[in-house]
This record gives structure tokens, sequence and C-alpha cells, in this order.
């Protein structure tokens, strides 16, 4: 998966959509970067029905751990089993190797809130800028 | 790395005599009886002294230094705790002897009940559990049977995410449904996220109080009669109670349950990983449903009493911890209500001096003044390439402990620092200047942190591979 070619949640997932509908969900590098080494993820079974930002997982790294929330409403028709097994590929490859599921999506319309590329960036952009500001704030008062 | 007690022994090595064997050889057959010698290390006395002294000057502890483990109040341990303790009228004791011969055990328990009932304004309490967490079990089956004794069908509780990590656990174990409510700008319950999760299936609102970023719940009075007008319990985690000795007595306050860590709050050790105490305190409705058996009193003589047709049973095999029951009560008598008082006081004013020495260096995440501890971040040096376990391991270096890391999980680059109240002021200014120097140090030469810790027996560990593909085991 090519970054510039998925959508973006708040929660810093990507979906790629497939032939047939289908979602396939992962983390972005951010997420990953940001929870650091990775060393156990809980993923749903195939075959279950979520919806959209149910949480359907837990990433689980060294100091923490947070929850997979699902971008779309569907089935799930596929897992990582080898994310599962070795945790780390998330770490090294977020957009290929490191996906999580697939999902037959109920309503491909779900996907209109969701931010593309650019304003995924522009969103990563904001937060930096805001933990700025913090720094200038406290450079002031030094 | 030291060698192991095992690695150190040598065949035939002895360090000790046992007396003749005078019981006649009984009963045990294949495949229960041992047919080899019992793998102990073969090691003379000496050695064996060796061996624990040099563990315990690498080991880190109360008696060596500040140990500012955020809600885990790491305060010193004193020594006339432990000689109560060994007197042998107590350290001698079998929990089976008959009730006339252990009077004077079964008034110390009533009396510690009482006290802590005393200290927290609640009815009654159970002093069984063995650790904060367990009292939280006990505490969600008392909640749990109240409701089912009742007719009612409540299978929620709702806890919010500036809670220890333990209660949602507690909360799954005991087969309810934990929901999460979110804090607001002021690291305090919302409100309105709590009124949208309230409903008949509420049974419990499970509240870290104060919270885990220090802070004392502003609107506890609109908190607990919104969760009462729902018709639901109360319950307080007090692993916190180190902030409110002698200042807020939370039955008053309409908390329904609570439990108080003897291993914390009451200064008993932590003692690696046990024994702890985690007593339950009930308000008067639930009483019955406290584990059995209760001290009672009657005419002045002590007894254990099985007679409750509502308890939740026994969650402890005899009494509870009884050693540190009788460390607790020595130091609840000890310092008296006024000293208890002191102890909080000077707990917040520790908690708030170290912050205002450190908060030019770190954000802190909620300023203004905190209860018994407070939480800062490192987020301001990741712009260094810093972290906070870096921050963390570079404490190591200058021979301090490091604070709770990562934890809450809602304040980015979490260090959640607990001075308690046996450190003294020159302890605490130290402490916030290799905290400082630190910050420092992170501008100037990263690589020092990302190296440390340097000074310690063992470099940084690989805590990923760790988890990911544990060895647990010292010999192939």
């Amino acid at each position: 998966m090519v970054p510039e070619e998925c959508q973006f949640t708040k929660e810093h997932e990507w979906v790629f959509v497939e032939e047939g509908n289908v979602a396939v969900i992962g983390i972005s590098d951010y997420a990953a970067s940001e929870l650091g080494d990775i060393v156990y993820i809980e993923l749903p079974e195939v075959g279950s029905h979520v919806k959209q930002m149910d949480p359907i997982g837990t990433i689980e790294a060294v100091k923490t751990v947070a929850d997979i929330f699902s971008p779309v409403s569907g089935e799930i028709v596929a897992v990582n089993t080898d994310a599962v097994s070795a945790p780390e590929i998330v770490n090294k490859d977020p957009y290929e190797d490191g996906w999580f599921v697939k999902i037959k999506m109920n309503d491909p319309g779900e996907l209109d809130v969701l931010f593309d590329h650019s304003e995924y960036t522009e969103f990563l952009g904001e937060q930096e800028a805001a933990d700025a500001d913090e720094d200038d704030m406290e450079e002031e008062e030094e | 790395m030291s060698t192991t007690i095992f690695e150190k022994g040598r065949s035939g090595r002895r360090g000790y005599r046992l007396p003749e064997n005078d019981c006649p050889a009984e009963g045990l057959e294949l495949p229960v009886q041992r047919t080899g010698p019992v793998g102990i290390p073969e090691i003379g006395e000496q050695e064996a002294v060796r061996h624990y002294m040099e563990l315990a000057s690498k080991n880190y502890h109360i008696e060596k230094g500040i140990y500012p483990l955020g809600s885990c109040t790491m305060k010193y341990n004193p020594v006339v705790n432990e000689e109560i303790a060994r007197l042998e009228g107590f350290a001698g004791l079998h929990p089976a002897q008959r009730e006339a011969d252990v009077q004077g055990a079964l008034e110390l328990m009533y009396g510690l009940e009482r006290s802590l009932s005393e200290i927290c304004g609640m009815h009654s309490f159970t002093l069984q559990p063995a650790a904060g967490a367990h009292g939280e079990l006990a505490g969600m089956m008392i909640a749990r049977d109240y409701f089912r004794n009742r007719g009612e069908e409540r299978d929620t509780v709702i806890v919010p995410d500036s809670a220890h990590g333990t209660n949602p656990a507690s909360v799954v174990l005991c087969g309810f449904k934990p929901q999460t409510i979110v804090s607001d700008e002021r690291g305090l319950v919302d409100l309105d996220d709590l009124a949208a999760h309230l409903s008949d299936r509420t049974a419990v609102l499970m509240l870290t109080l104060p919270n885990t970023l220090g802070l004392f719940e502003r609107d506890i009075d609109r908190i607990v009669g919104m969760v009462h007008e729902a018709g639901g319990l109360i319950y307080m985690d007090g692993a916190n109670m180190n902030a409110l000795l002698g200042i807020v007595r939370p039955g008053e306050i309409g908390i329904d349950i609570m439990h108080v860590n003897l291993h914390k709050t009451f200064s008993t050790p932590h003692g690696g990983g046990g024994p702890g105490a985690g007593p339950v305190g009930v308000s008067e409705n639930l009483a019955d449903f406290l584990p059995v058996p209760r001290v009672i009193c009657e005419d002045g003589r002590f007894a254990l009493s099985y007679k409750s047709e509502k308890t939740i049973g026994r969650v402890h095999p005899y009494y509870g911890n009884f050693n540190v029951f009788v460390k607790a009560y020595a130091y609840i008598r000890t310092l008296g209500a006024r000293g208890l008082r002191e102890v909080s006081e000077n707990a917040i004013l520790n908690a708030n001096y170290l912050m205002s020495l450190i908060q030019e260096s770190y954000h802190v995440a909620f300023p203004g003044p905190c209860m018994h501890e407070f939480v800062a971040s490192a987020a301001n040096l990741k712009k260094h390439g810093v972290r906070t376990v870096d921050v963390a391991k570079r404490l190591l270096d200058y021979g301090l402990h490091a604070p709770t890391v990562y934890f809450p999980l809602i304040v980015d680059e979490a260090l959640m620092i607990e001075p308690v109240e046996t450190e003294s002021k020159e302890t605490l200014d130290h402490f916030a200047g290799v905290m400082n120097r630190i910050a420092a140090e992170a501008k100037e030469d990263p690589k020092l942190l990302h190296e440390a810790p340097r000074n310690t027996p063992v470099r940084r560990l690989d805590e990923a591979t760790a988890a990911r593909t544990p060895d647990i085991c010292w010999l192939d």
C-alpha cells in the first residue's frame, strides 16, 4: 500500500480500498513510531461483524497499550496472522507487511469522513505545531 | 551480572546440619515419591551470606534513596513496626490455634478494622484481601451480590480514563462490563460523559481518588449524587489515600465501598511483590456482604464469626496477611490522629514543592496545585530525540530510582512522580536538581541519555525482545 493512496483516521489508522469494496486496515508510520516497539497484537476473528469506530483489537507496546478502532463497518474477511506472530513487522513496514485486517464494507460512504493523505499530513502538522507552541511558551518562561 | 547461587554451589558443600530423623518413613509412593536429591544449591554459610549481601548492595530500595514511583507511595517503613511484628506472641502464632489462645491477635485485628473504619468514615472493614487489586475484586463481588440480592440486573461498571489500570481488570474478572469515561480539560471526570453513561444498567462507578493525575475530584458531591440517583454504588480505589488522611473521610462524601493499601498508606513494606494487604471498607447497608470470618467482640472477648447469610465468602485462606496487620496497626497507633493528618499534609506539600522545582524543565500535564503526586511529561524533549524512557534510564546513572513512566495513558510521555512525606527538603532538592540537569543534557548531549544507564550492573535491557520471546530459564 502506498500511503498517498490511503485514507486515514484521527486514531492514526490507514484504510486502503481493494476491489470488491474490501478495506485493508493498518496503522500509520507515525502511530508505529509513537507506540515504539510493538510486542503483542490482538485481532478479531474472521467472520465477525464490526461497526465504524468499534474497538476491534489491541496493540501492546513495551510501555503502552492502544485499541484498534475499525474505520468502517462490515465483516472481517481476513486477518494478518503474520503480524500476530511477529508484531515487529508492524514497526518495520506498517503500510505493507504490517496490515491488520481486511473488512468487507457495508457502506463505502463511511469513507467520506476519513482524511485523505494530504489532510492527514496537515493533521499531523497541526499536532506538532501545538507541541511547538507549548515549547515556545516554555522558552519564554525560561 | 551476578552469578546465581546455584552456579556458586559445589557438590558436597554444606552450610547446615539437619537433626536425626526420628519420624517413621510414612506413606509416599511413586510417582509422587522423590527418586533423586532435591535440586538445592550446595554452598557454605559464608558464601550464602556474601551472595545475598552482594545482591542487596546492587539492589535499589527505600533504605538506599528516594523511590518516587507515582501511585505506589514508597514511604519509609519504620523499624519499630518490624520489631513489634517480630514479637514472639505475634510471629510465633499458628492460624489454626484456638480463639482463647490468640485473644491478643484477634484484638489487634479488631482494633485495626475499627481504626480503618474511623480513618475512612466507613461502617466496617474486612482485612482479608492480600493486595489492592484483590480488594477491588472483593469490592466488585460485594456490589454484584448486593444487586443480586435486590433482584436488580445491573451489569456495567463505569471507570474514568484516569483510574488505576487494575480497575477495569477487576471489573471484568467479576463478570461486569467496564465502560470508560473521559477526563475533561481539568483532568477531572467529565460530568457530561458520566451522565451519558449512567443508566439502570450501571452497577458501580469506580473512582480513583485522588486520581492518577494527582487531582482531587472537585465535583465529588455532584458525581456521588448522579451515581446514587441512577441507583448505582460508588467504589473508591483508595491506593492514593496518602493524600487524604485526616482531611477527607470517604464515607462522609458518600463512598459506598473502598479499599486501602496497607503497604502504601500505612507504611508496611512492598517487599518484592508481597505480602501486601488491601482491606475493603463498606457502608452500613453493605456490611452483611463482607467476607467471613469477621472478628467480633462480645463482653470483652474476641471471636471469629461466620454468621452471615449474605457474605460473599472467604477471599483469603485463614484471615489475611496477619504480619502486615501488625505493622500497619503499630504505624497507626504510633502516629495517632494528628500524626496521620500530618502525613498527608506533608505528602501534599512535598509533591507541590517538587513540582515547582522541575516545572520549567518538564511540562506539567495539569498545572496548579496537586495532591500527593503529579504527572510531568518529557514530551517537550522529543524535539531533541529524547523520550521519557531515556530520562528514566539516565536517572539510574545518578543513583536515583525513576518515577512511574508512561502512566496514566492520557498524558503523552508521562512521568508520574510521588515523593511521599518521609523525604527531606534536601532529598527533594537533589532529585529536582538531577531532573533539571538531565533536561539540560537532553538539549546539549542527547547521546548521554540514549546510552543510559552506564553506571548500573547491567546496561539498557532489550525490553521488546524480552516481551516478544521471553526466556525465563537461567540454564539452557
